[in-house]
C-alpha cells in the first residue's frame, strides 16, 4: 500500500433544515469547500465515494440525485451506506483507492438531510430485525440508554459525569462555525434537561441535522506537488460486530471497538494512545457514548473515563483533547458524520482549526459507529509522515 | 436594487409502503411453539454448544447450521434496561422500558418491554425495572404468533 495524505477538506455549515438548498446543491457545496480548501478543479478529482444512510433523506439512494453537486458525472463512482460509521467508512473507501493505486486523487463525499424526515427514531428503528426485535420500540437512542444502563451498573458511572461530557462539547462548539447547536450548558441544565430515554436527558442526545461534507486524498507524489500542508494518513481500521445485540459480551464495554482499536494502533504504530495522539474525534451521539469509547480504545482504563472526565483530562486543555468540533451531540448529519469527524480530525492536524485549535496537534484519531451497536470505523492523522 | 427575500417552497412526501417479511423455517417453529403453548425455545449451536435466543437456524460463530432446540424458561433476569418517555411516528405509546433479558436456560439475551409496573415517573419506574430485577412473561390471551405474543416481562416481585 503506498503512503496517503489528506489535502483538502470542506464541510456546510450544519442546522436542522436546509431550506434554502437541495440534496445535490448541499453536496456542490460541500465539495467546492474541499476544492477551495485543496486548491484544486473538480476535474483533478479523479474518483468518487460517496457515503449517504439512505432513508433519512426520503429518497432511494440519494447518491445518483447527487452526482451532478458532487462533480462526479462521467468519472467512477461508488456508494457507501453502513449506517452512522458511513461518513468514515466512505473516507476509509476513498483512502483504499489511492493506497491501492487504483487513483492517485479520490474525493470522499458525504450528503445527509435528517432534518428531512419529521422523525428520524422511527427510521431508525427500521434498522433492527423486523422478525424478533421491531416490535420492541428501539431507536439509536435506545443505543445510548442501555450501554449508560449497564455502564452506571458495572463502574459506577454517574449522571453528572455524563453531564460534563455534554458541557465540555457545547463549550466546544461555541467555537466552531459549522457547528449546528451553539449554546453554553451547565451540568445543572444537562440534569434538569427532558427525560427522553432513562438514563438519557434531551442534553444528552444528539439534534438531526442537514449538511455536506468531503474530503479529498492524494498519493504521496501528488501531495508533494499540489499540497504544501498536508495530513497524513496514519492508520486505519473498520470493523463489523454481529447483528445481534443480545449476543454482546457486557453492554458496558464495546469490546468490539477495542478490536479495531488494536488493529488501528499497530498500522499506525501508536504504542501509548492518550500520550500520543492529542486530538480524539468520537462519535458519539449520546453522552455515555464517549465513557464507553474512551475505555475501549485505552484511553484510560475500564470504568475510569468518569473520574477523568471529572479531572478534566479530556478537555481542549487536557492531556488529550476528545471533540474539539463539539463532537456528535452538537452536530449529526447521520451518515456524513463519520466524515465530519475526520475533517476536524484534518484541520486539528494542519493547524486549521482557528479558534478551536488544540496547540501544537500532530496527531488526531477520528471514530464513527453504526448499527445496532455494530459497526466501527477509525483513522488517524498526523501533522508529520510516518 | 434591493431584492425581496423570497419564501423558500417545501415540498411535501410520504414514504409508507406496507411490507411482508419472510421469518424463516427456524422463527417460524420459534414462533408456533409460542403461539400454541406459549413456549419459549432456544437453539444450540451443535459446535459451540451456546444456547442462542433469539433462535436462528445457523451459528454465525462456528458457521454450522443449528438443530438443536432446548426449552428456555420464561423467566430471566434484566441486563441492561432503558426507560423510553417519547413518542415517535409508528411506535409504541411511551411511557415503556426496554430491556435486554438473559432467560434461564440462555446464552443471549432477549430484548423486549419491561411492563406491568407504573412507569409513568422515571424516577419510581428505574427503581422498579432495575438491572437484576428477575422478570417472568405475560401472555396475550389470542396469540398470533410474533414476538408480541409476549405482552411485557413483569418484575416477579410486583404485584
Amino acid at each position: 500500500m503506498r503512503r496517503v495524505a489528506i489535502i483538502g477538506v470542506g464541510q456546510t455549515k450544519f442546522r436542522t433544515r436546509r431550506d434554502d438548498a437541495t440534496h445535490e446543491e448541499l453536496t456542490f457545496e460541500g465539495v467546492s469547500r474541499a476544492l477551495e480548501d485543496a486548491a484544486l478543479s473538480i476535474s483533478q478529482i479523479e474518483s468518487f465515494v460517496y457515503g449517504t444512510m439512505d432513508p433519512f433523506d426520503g429518497v432511494n439512494s440519494p447518491d445518483k440525485w447527487c452526482v451532478g453537486g458532487a462533480g462526479a458525472v462521467g468519472k467512477p463512482y461508488i456508494k457507501i451506506s453502513t449506517g452512522g460509521t458511513t461518513g468514515l467508512t466512505t473516507g476509509i473507501a476513498a483512502y483504499h483507492q489511492v493506497a491501492s493505486g487504483a487513483f492517485d486523487i479520490a474525493m470522499a463525499v458525504c450528503t445527509q438531510r435528517v432534518g428531512v424526515g419529521d422523525d428520524a427514531q422511527s427510521i431508525l428503528n427500521t434498522c433492527v430485525c423486523p422478525i424478533y426485535e421491531r416490535d420492541a420500540g428501539a431507536g439509536a437512542i435506545t443505543v445510548g440508554a442501555q450501554q449508560a444502563s449497564r455502564h452506571m451498573f458495572k463502574y459506577g458511572s454517574t449522571d453528572y459525569q455524563r453531564a460534563l461530557v455534554s458541557v465540555d462539547a457545547h463549550k466546544n462548539a461555541l467555537n466552531n462555525p459549522y457547528a449546528h447547536i451553539q449554546v453554553d450548558v451547565t451540568p445543572e441544565d444537562v440534569m434538569n434537561s427532558r427525560m427522553i430515554e432513562w438514563p438519557l436527558r434531551l442534553l444528552e442526545c444528539c439534534p438531526r441535522s442537514d449538511g455536506a461534507c468531503a474530503v479529498i486524498f492524494a498519493s504521496e507524489e501528488q501531495a508533494k506537488k499540489l499540497c504544501p500542508k498536508p495530513a497524513w494518513v496514519w492508520g486505519e481500521a473498520s470493523i463489523i460486530d454481529s447483528y445481534w445485540w443480545g449476543e454482546r459480551p457486557d453492554l458496558a464495554d464495546w469490546d468490539i471497538l477495542s478490536l479495531a482499536g488494536r488493529r488501528l494502533f499497530k498500522m499506525a504504530g501508536i504504542e501509548n494512545p492518550i500520550k500520543e495522539i492529542d486530538v480524539a474525534e468520537l462519535y458519539a451521539p449520546f453522552t455515555s457514548q464517549t465513557l464507553l469509547e474512551l475505555e475501549a480504545l485505552g484511553f484510560c482504563g475500564k470504568g475510569e473515563s468518569g473520574p477523568q472526565i471529572e479531572k478534566g483530562v479530556f478537555k481542549m486543555d487536557g492531556e488529550m483533547a476528545v471533540n474539539p468540533s463539539g463532537g456528535v451531540l452538537c452536530t449529526n448529519p447521520i451518515g456524513a458524520t463519520g466524515l465530519v469527524r475526520l475533517v476536524e480530525a484534518c484541520l486539528q492536524v494542519t493547524g486549521k482549526a482557528e479558534k478551536r485549535q488544540v496547540p501544537d496537534a500532530e496527531v488526531a484519531l477520528a471514530h464513527a459507529w453504526g448499527g445496532t451497536m455494530q459497526l466501527h470505523a477509525l483513522m488517524i492523522v498526523g501533522k508529520h509522515k510516518r | 436594487m434591493a431584492e425581496k427575500k423570497e419564501e423558500f417552497i417545501k415540498v411535501k412526501a410520504n414514504w409508507n409502503i406496507p411490507y411482508t417479511h419472510s421469518a424463516g423455517k427456524c422463527a417460524s417453529h420459534f414462533f408456533q411453539e409460542m403461539k400454541e403453548k406459549k413456549r419459549i425455545f432456544g437453539i444450540r449451536c451443535p459446535k459451540c454448544q451456546r444456547v442462542m435466543l433469539p433462535p436462528r437456524s445457523f451459528c454465525e460463530r462456528c458457521f454450522v447450521e443449528t438443530t438443536d432446540w432446548v426449552p428456555v424458561k420464561d423467566e430471566g433476569v434484566v441486563d441492561s434496561v432503558s426507560i423510553n418517555y417519547m413518542e415517535y411516528t409508528g411506535m409504541p405509546k411511551p411511557p415503556y422500558a426496554i430491556a435486554f433479558i438473559k432467560l434461564d436456560g440462555s446464552d443471549s439475551r432477549l430484548m423486549h418491554f419491561v411492563g406491568g409496573v407504573d412507569l409513568s415517573d422515571w424516577k419510581k419506574a428505574k427503581e422498579l425495572v432495575k438491572i437484576g430485577t428477575r422478570v417472568k412473561a405475560v401472555w396475550k390471551e389470542e396469540r398470533e404468533g410474533r414476538m408480541t405474543d409476549i405482552m411485557y416481562f413483569k418484575p416477579i416481585s410486583a404485584k
